[in-house]
């Protein structure tokens, strides 16, 4: 129980710190690839701590009593993944705090973060079915959904799960906002869309977001990291250099790749939910029933 | 300059620029010159940005939207205005639809001057825009405390 307690309060703790620093390097990582200096490594605290000290206009208030609950329910998701609760639990929230985000893109009846919110509802779309098998995939695998005891699997379950592994690293891009499948919100300055679902948060509000994001990544980056992690204690560190691996990958596509429509987004998503999930998911069956 | 640490982010208006100024502008963005190593992002969205950069005259047509771009933008707030269109209106100056610089429309902090004004100059426009931001946002922030 005290694990429990003390892993959740570091992550209330380091997740930001997390999170804004793996924002850092990859816009460091960015700036290198494209043959740029780029910017300081803590530039995303900077950015903070000026959306912080800036007049907050808001042109719906709703807003950001919605962004609020977006993060609240955001961190929430992590807490639960963290105490070692159910996976399945932790994505049924993280997906209703999505919600949340949605609305506060619809609110403001401006036609960009309308568009962007619409745009946002496809993402989700698109992600949810891979990332739903992906937690059923670990069931099979370990025969529980609690995080607690998958991590006490006696190999990584990368080794059986490999497909689900590929559907959900490929999840994460659309997650995480990279490019080719940016098309919600951007974190590349211009797009068609102005700064899509974001478009209408500014100072504190865009705050309150920036910070959720960087909750989930960190809560998205666990999810793989239990995809590693398994009764021995090296495999911890195993996860975290695969971890890293994954972010300096999604770097890269995001810098090699241009933005799709959102009909490619879908198909090519579903596509590989039902090849890499799908295979696998027949695989497990058939392995589990001899 | 290694004390700059705020980060602005700047919005381009381009009023009625030949375009000279506006691909100056972009070229600051570029490996060459990288105004991202002071934090500076380029955004579209006047609700974001700190810093307004406008290239070009104001006429009787983009008044308006000059005028309501700068009142969209939260406080603290810099303008620059970059070439000498912007400045004076420049050699369109006499034209029957230009009204002059941007300053007969909004209150402009620093002038960048040049036909086309050279990437180094705007960069340094950008680094004196950026050390008023910091003041302002210092004093804004000590007017908020006494408020509270």
């Amino acid at each position: 129980m005290i694990y429990r307690v003390i892993s959740v309060i570091l992550f209330l703790l380091l997740a930001p710190l997390v999170g804004g620093l793996l924002d850092g390097i990859d816009r460091k990582i960015s700036a290198r690839m494209q043959g740029r200096i780029g910017p300081p490594l803590l530039q995303p605290f900077y950015d903070l701590k000026k959306l912080m000290a800036k007049q907050t206009i808001v042109v719906e208030k709703a807003q950001t009593f919605l962004l609020l609950s977006y993060c609240a329910t955001q961190i929430f998701t992590g807490c639960m993944f963290f105490a070692g609760e159910d996976v399945l639990m932790c994505f049924f929230v993280l997906s209703t705090g999505a919600t949340f985000l949605v609305f506060a893109g619809y609110i403001t009846y401006s036609p960009y973060s309308s568009l962007g919110a619409s745009r946002e509802l496809i993402q989700i779309m698109s992600y949810e079915p891979a990332i739903l098998l992906s937690c059923v995939g670990l069931y099979l695998a370990t025969g529980t959904f609690n995080v607690s005891s998958i991590i006490q699997t006696p190999i990584s379950l990368i080794l059986v799960l490999p497909g689900f592994f590929f559907g959900y690293v490929f999840m994460l891009s659309i997650k995480m906002r990279k490019s080719p499948f940016d098309i919600s919100t951007s974190h590349h300055p211009h797009q068609e869309l102005v700064k899509g679902i974001t478009t209408e948060m500014g100072a504190k509000n865009l705050a309150f977001y920036t910070i959720t994001e960087w909750y989930e990544n960190v809560f998205l980056l666990g999810v793989v990291a239990l995809f590693i992690v398994n009764k021995n204690p090296w495999s911890y560190l195993a996860a975290v250099i695969v971890v890293l691996g994954i972010c300096f990958l999604e770097t890269l596509i995001d810098n090699v790749s241009a933005r799709v429509k959102w009909h490619v987004m879908l198909k090519v998503s579903w596509i590989v939910t039902i090849l890499a999930c799908g295979i696998n998911l027949m695989i497990l069956m058939l392995i589990n029933r001899g | 300059m290694a004390k700059v640490k705020r980060s602005p982010w700047l919005l381009h208006y381009d009023g009625s620029s030949c375009n000279g100024c506006d691909i100056e502008v972009l070229a600051c963005l570029t490996p060459v010159y990288d105004v991202e190593r002071f934090g500076v992002v380029n955004t579209g969205d006047p609700l974001q940005a700190d810093i307004l950069l406008i290239t070009g005259g104001i006429n009787t047509q983009n008044q308006s939207v000059v005028k309501q771009l700068y009142e969209q933008m939260p406080r603290p707030k810099v303008v620059v205005a970059v070439g000498v269109c912007a400045c004076t209106g420049g050699v369109f100056k006499d034209c029957y639809n230009i009204l002059g610089g941007a300053d007969t429309t909004i209150p402009v902090d620093i002038y960048v001057p040049g036909c086309a004004a050279r990437p180094q100059a705007i960069i340094d426009g950008v680094v004196k825009a950026v050390a008023l931001f910091q003041k302002r946002a210092d004093e804004y922030s000590a007017k908020k405390e006494r408020k509270n």
